[in-house]
Formats: C-alpha cells, sequence, structure tokens
C-alpha cells in the first residue's frame, strides 16, 4: 500500500488531472499518454493536459548536472500545479516529480515543490487507489499470459507494487504470472545504458531470461524506458514476446503494434 | 594498492567474457540476497535497529574528536600503545618501525581492507620481512598475487579447481590430490598453523572501536584473527579513525545488523574483544599491543558532503545486491573497494579525476540503499560525485554538451515540439514496417546492443493538438448549423 496515497479519500468525480505525459509517450509512443486518458476519463476525471510541458529532466539531473536541471524542475512545476492531481504514467518520472524535485531546490519553490509532489501520482496507484476505477461493462478479449516487469524507481521510490497487478486482475481478469528476481534492474537506467552499454546487455539478458522463462506472452510494465530497453534487446535476439506499457493494456489497447514491433 | 579504476569499462567488459567467473557471480546474485533476507527477516527488530545505530554512528561522528581522545586515553591505560597515522605511508611505516624494533621476520596477518588500501603487505616484503594472510580467502589470493574482488569473501572469483591447481603449484603436496573443497581447506589449515606458531607480529584490522574501554571488536569466522592477536609476541591492530563508537553496547547493537547483512549469520563464529598486552597472571597473549588508526582523508570527508559514507560499516550487502557488480565484479572497479561502496569511497579516497567511470556505474536502482545497514543513501552520493565529475568537466565532453543542449531544448517547448514534431515522422517512416531500428545515427550507445523502437507516427504533442483542433472545428460546425 503506498502511504502517499492513504491519505487521500476517493475524489468526488469531475476533479481536474493534469497528464504529464513524459518525455518517452510523447516521442516514441503517444498510445500510452492517450490510454492513460481514456482510463482517467473512464475513471471520472476531467483530464488536462498541459502542452507547455517536455520533459522532467531526468536524463540532466541522473547525469548530475543539477545546474540544467533546476530550471526545467521549476518549469514543470509551473506546468502542472494548477491541476487538483498529477497523474503519470512513469514510475521514474513520478519519482522525480515527487521525491527529487524538492531535493533540488529551495525556498518558495521547494514549497511549491512539495506542494506538488503531495498531489502527484504515478498511472496505476492513481487508478487502483485514488480513483479506484471500475471494471469495464464489456468483456476483454482472451489475452496470452502476462508478465510484469517492475520498474525500480516505481518500486523503490513510488511503492509500486500491488496497484498494476491489481488492475490486472480487476479490469482484464488477469493474473500476472510472476517474474523470478522481479526486483532487479533490466539494466536500463537512463544514459547508463548507452555509456555502460556491455553490462547493460548482460543485465537486459538477464532480465530477458526471466521473462521467456515464465512463458507469458506479454511483457507488461509501467516505465516506458524499461521496456524500450527490453524490447530492443528481445527484438535483436528474436525472442517472441509481447512489449506493452499497462495502460494500453488495461484500455484493452491490443490492436497497436506492440513496442518494437512493425505493423 | 596499485589503482586502474580509469579502465572500468575495459576491465568490465573483460571480466564479461570470462564465462566461468560470471557463472559464479551469478550464484553469488541469486544466493547472497537469499541468505541475508532470511536473516533479517527472522530478526524483528531490524529496521528499528538500523535506525538507532544509524544515530549512534552520526553522533560519533559529530563528537569524533572527543571519542577518539576517550578511546586513546583507555587504550593507552589498559597497556596499549595509540598511533595516529595521517596517511597510508604514515601507517605502513608506523607498523614497520614496530616490526622492527622487535627484530621481527614473520608477520600473521588477518583479514583487512585498511591495509589493503595502504599496500601494508608490499611495502613490508619489500623491508624484508615476511608477510602470510591468514584468512583462508586473503590467504588464496595472496598466493595467487591477486586482490580481493569482494570485501567480505576476498577469493569470490576462483573456483576450487582454480584454488586445487594453485595449491598444486605452490605448495609440497607430494602424492596428495586434495580431490575435496574439505581437503584444500585443511591443506591451507596446515600450512597457515605452522606460520602462525612462527609469527613474531601479528596484524588485525578492527569492526569497531569502544571509546569507553578503549577495547576494538573483531568479527571473523575463522578464528584466525584470535591466533593473530594472541600468538605472537606483538599485536597491531590497524583500523581507521571513523570506526570508534562510545559503548561497547553500539558495538554489539552494530554487529546485529553487520552479521546478517554480511553473511546472513545471526552471529559469525568469532566475535572477539581486544583489551591489551597479556597481563601479571594471564597465561597467554600479546606482549605488546599497539593500535594504528589511519585518517587518509576521512577528516576531510567528514567536513564534506559524503560525510554518510563514513556510517558504512563494511557488510558487502551493496555489492551483493548491485546487479552491476555482480555483473562484471569487484577486480573491474580497478581499486581496494568495489561496487557501489567502494564507487563513493575511491573517487573519495583517491581522486575522482582517477576514478570518474565508477559513480556512473549505476542505474539508480535503489537496492543497495534498501538494504545497506548503515541506511546510506548510496545512489545519492553516487548522483552526487557525477554532479561533480560534470562541474569538474570530466566527463565526456559529447554527452556533457548533449545533456546540456537537451536541457536547454527541453526549457524551450515550442522549439522543443517543432523540433520533435519534424523527426519523429521521419523515423516513423522508416521504421514502421520493422517495428525497429537496428542501427540509428547519434544512437550507437543504444543500437550496439539492442534494437531501437521505432516510434508512432507522430509526437503525443503533434497528435494531440491535431484531436483538439478537430474537435474545435466539429463543435463549430455544430455551433453554425443549430
Amino acid at each position: 500500500m503506498n502511504e502517499h496515497a492513504e491519505q487521500h479519500v476517493a475524489p468526488p468525480r469531475g476533479i481536474r488531472v493534469a497528464l504529464f505525459v513524459t518525455c518517452l509517450a510523447d516521442l516514441l509512443r503517444p498510445s500510452v499518454a492517450f490510454a492513460s486518458i481514456k482510463l482517467l476519463e473512464r475513471a471520472g476525471c476531467d483530464v488536462i493536459v498541459p502542452l507547455q510541458q517536455t520533459c522532467c529532466g531526468q536524463p540532466a539531473y541522473n547525469n548530475g548536472n543539477y545546474e540544467d536541471t533546476i530550471p526545467l524542475a521549476k518549469q514543470v512545476i509551473a506546468t502542472l500545479e494548477g491541476a487538483d492531481y498529477v497523474v503519470v504514467p512513469s514510475g521514474s518520472c513520478a519519482g522525480m516529480i515527487t521525491h527529487h524535485y524538492p531535493k533540488l531546490l529551495e525556498g518558495q519553490w521547494r514549497d511549491r515543490a512539495l506542494q506538488l509532489a503531495a498531489n502527484t501520482f504515478e498511472l496505476t496507484v492513481f487508478l487502483a487507489e485514488i480513483v479506484r476505477i471500475k471494471a469495464p461493462g464489456k468483456a476483454f478479449p482472451k489475452l496470452p499470459a502476462v508478465t510484469y516487469h517492475d520498474g525500480c524507481a516505481g518500486l523503490r521510490e513510488m511503492g509500486i507494487r500491488e496497484q498494476p497487478r491489481q488492475l490486472l486482475r480487476e479490469l482484464c481478469g488477469i493474473e500476472v504470472k510472476e517474474l523470478n528476481h522481479s526486483d532487479v534492474c533490466c539494466g536500463f537506467g537512463g544514459t547508463f545504458c548507452a555509456k555502460m552499454p556491455e553490462i547493460s546487455a548482460k543485465m537486459v539478458d538477464d532480465k530477458l531470461k526471466n521473462v521467456m522463462a515464465t512463458g507469458a506472452g506479454i511483457l507488461a510494465g509501467g516505465d516506458l524506458g524499461c521496456l524500450l530497453n527490453i524490447a530492443g534487446r528481445a527484438r535483436r535476439h528474436g525472442e517472441d514476446i509481447e512489449v506493452r506499457h499497462i495502460a494500453e493494456l488495461l484500455c484493452q489497447d491490443l490492436d497497436t503494434p506492440a513496442i518494437g514491433q512493425g505493423t | 594498492m596499485e589503482q586502474h579504476s580509469d579502465t572500468f569499462l575495459e576491465n568490465a567488459s573483460a571480466a564479461l567474457k570470462n564465462s566461468a567467473q560470471a557463472e559464479r557471480r551469478d550464484f553469488i546474485a541469486l544466493f547472497a540476497p537469499l541468505i541475508r533476507t532470511a536473516a533479517v527477516e527472522g530478526f524483528a527488530e531490524f529496521d528499528t535497529l538500523r535506525a538507532h545505530v544509524k544515530r549512534v554512528r552520526q553522533h560519533s561522528l559529530d563528537h569524533l574528536e572527543y571519542y577518539l581522545g576517550k578511546f586513546e586515553h583507555e587504550a593507552v591505560h589498559n597497556g596499549n600503545h595509540v598511533h595516529f597515522a595521517r596517511d597510508g605511508a604514515e601507517m605502513n611505516s608506523i607498523v614497520l618501525e614496530i616490526c622492527q624494533q622487535h627484530s621481527a621476520r614473520r608477520v600473521a596477518k588477518g583479514k583487512s581492507m585498511v591495509t589493503e588500501e595502504t599496500g601494508l603487505n608490499s611495502f613490508l616484503q619489500r623491508a624484508g620481512l615476511q608477510v602470510m594472510e591468514t584468512d583462508l580467502g586473503e590467504y588464496i589470493i595472496q598466493q595467487a598475487g591477486e586482490t580481493p574482488s569482494h570485501i567480505v569473501a576476498p577469493a569470490l572469483h576462483k573456483s576450487a579447481g582454480e584454488i586445487r591447481a594453485l595449491f598444486q603449484s605452490k605448495h609440497d603436496l607430494g602424492a596428495r590430490e586434495l580431490p575435496e573443497t574439505v581437503d584444500l581447506v585443511s591443506e591451507a589449515r596446515q600450512v597457515l598453523r605452522e606460520h602462525f606458531m612462527k609469527a613474531d607480529v601479528g596484524i588485525i584490522g578492527a569492526n569497531a572501536l569502544i571509546a569507553e574501554n578503549g577495547y576494538s571488536m573483531l568479527v571473523t569466522n575463522e578464528g584466525n584473527g584470535d591466533l593473530c592477536a594472541n600468538l605472537p609476541r606483538v599485536l597491531i591492530v590497524c583500523t581507521t579513525i571513523d570506526r570508534v563508537l562510545p559503548l561497547a553496547q553500539d558495538a554489539t547493537a552494530m554487529l546485529r545488523l553487520l552479521v546478517r547483512s554480511a553473511t546472513g549469520q545471526a552471529q559469525t563464529c568469532y566475535t572477539s574483544f581486544y583489551s591489551g598486552p597479556r597481563r601479571e597472571n594471564d597465561v597467554d597473549g600479546p606482549i605488546e599491543t599497539h593500535f594504528v588508526l589511519l585518517d587518509n582523508k576521512r577528516s576531510d570527508i567528514l567536513g564534506g558532503d559524503y560525510r554518510e559514507m563514513l556510517e558504512c560499516i563494511r557488510c558487502g550487502a551493496c555489492l551483493n545486491h548491485c546487479p552491476i557488480y555482480t555483473s562484471v565484479g569487484g577486480h573491474a572497479y580497478g581499486w581496494v573497494y568495489p561496487g557501489p561502496m567502494g564507487s563513493i569511497l575511491t573517487p573519495l579516497l583517491t581522486s575522482l579525476e582517477q576514478s570518474n567511470a565508477l559513480p556512473n556505474a549505476c542505474t539508480s536502482c535503489g537496492r543497495c540503499a534498501e538494504v545497506c545497514p548503515a541506511d546510506i543513501p548510496l545512489p545519492d552520493l553516487l548522483r552526487d560525485l557525477r554532479h561533480e565529475e560534470t562541474t569538474k568537466k570530466l566527463n565526456a565532453p559529447r554527452w556533457r554538451r548533449g545533456l546540456k543542449m537537451h536541457a536547454w531544448l527541453a526549457r524551450h517547448p515550442p522549439l522543443y515540439q517543432a523540433l520533435t514534431g519534424m523527426v519523429i515522422p521521419v523515423l516513423n517512416l522508416f521504421g514502421r514496417r520493422r517495428g525497429s531500428f537496428k542501427r540509428l545515427p547519434l544512437a550507437s550507445g543504444w543500437t550496439g546492443q539492442r534494437d531501437f523502437p521505432a516510434p508512432q507516427k507522430g509526437t503525443f504533442m503533434q497528435l494531440y493538438k491535431a484531436k483538439l483542433k478537430r474537435q474545435a472545428a466539429q463543435e463549430a460546425k455544430r455551433n453554425h448549423e443549430h
């Protein structure tokens, strides 16, 4: 259970939710953001997408460039702080906003960062614990078995583990086939995977081995970074696995080609 | 110890290609977290004790001078000699001088990472002393002419077969073949026993120094520390100033965290407290005892931003839980301390210039901080070192400039969206059929090891704005019709 979520009661319908798209969804997989909007609207939220948003600043921040991250953090805060809630379809970007912005900023900006942090949720946490989304009327199509990758920041910074599994169970009638060593990093790590590609490849191979061992046909996850990494390596090795963001699965969007798959 | 952290990537690459060692590391990566978790879960108060010990450690460091003074006073009162060494060279000379005063020829040494840090063995050997490591793992790597690959299990990288071959080449075995692991252990025990009996000086490390009574505490599983401490005429305890704790109960509280985190045991086979030289009616024990307390930049660390690193209790849990350490092994890090704790300590104790690759060997996965019994925010400290790296412009200019440019672009949404709105549809056009790229200009770091998944037909912002426009047009049309 997410402590952060416990303090909130289920909100009335018509609450204003700002979607932070994340740069990876914006650039590489808009279907994740569209699915997020659909799910939030279905849960009764008024979704707004602030058009001035770009990236949360993790690339610079994680590489130790704090100076250039600070103005970006301020920009994100100013862009998002008007809404009742901010929802992010990524554990690591949500972690950046809730845990790292307050560490980076001082004075009034720190107060604003903390205020924003209190209202910011990762998508599955928000759907499972804040708005408590209900199962859709229509039956879910028969799916291959699904396994789930827990992104590290989501797991450790945001306490995300049960929420996506609960949603898959309640909304899609799917019981996740668990990965062995699901708490071990997939080797993405932002720019890490490009700076230390050989080590990263060893890590993603370990992850893929565990994924394939489940016999699942779909690997779902809540962080596009990890999913792009795993899907990219699976494609390179010709592994037969569909990699999808959890938002797409929950939305029953299976027509969009899986990550790295052709049309 | 000679340092080659600057070639971390090359070291790692070579390690990854050694498949036998990689297999053993994979085993450790599975096994070590299991035994640690079992030990921690079987001890209900672990988190409470962790918080308590953290406060004690902070308090000790806040008042380090006082507690060091108190320790010195009590230890001298117990009959010990206490020396302070500013750096490794000074520690080595103090130890050599003590050895020479006693005309020592043979030294029996317990396991000590601090003396690895100062390169004590080779220093003493150059001065003509015979130095024998007596911890089994340390003995093995000393025979092999290697360095520790793990701070708790120094010979973790060696298989039983390699150790057998080593003993066959170094020991006079006659017809003995040492077929089983237990034969290897008894062979080493036999050799070491003789050395314990002949040694003139024993050198050991310490897990804690206790200010209230001037004792040092040491944990081992082999009992070799006690033989080093009690059989030779002279005992020298080599450790660092940050090991001091106020009370004996603080040391034992820390011990409960340390052992569970290190080896998954509730207690090591031996936990010993060393008070000082043999007293009048004692039947055994050293005649003279010394403490040599090393600073080696720890005073600087105490006053700086990485102070929490001094709270490290050297359990090795962060190594065992780091997927990068377990992928490449300890030698890749190129100095004494590997893994997450080593990637922080190495730049602090040597220089960031020599070791700036190490803080980058991190995905910020947070598993190390989760298990750290000293509750050190290791990923934060590693990121802060990357901050220092980028401030000092030690990282590759193309990365530094690229990231700066990205952050700048991200701060200019219209430009960012215009640019990405041009690039993404082109990538989609070329990539959508196959679904991913095998190669992509400027992305070789990614595509060297994995395909780059092709983007969808436009950026979200493009598609979303187009959708808003369509909706507005429809609404206008409806309004017009009414």
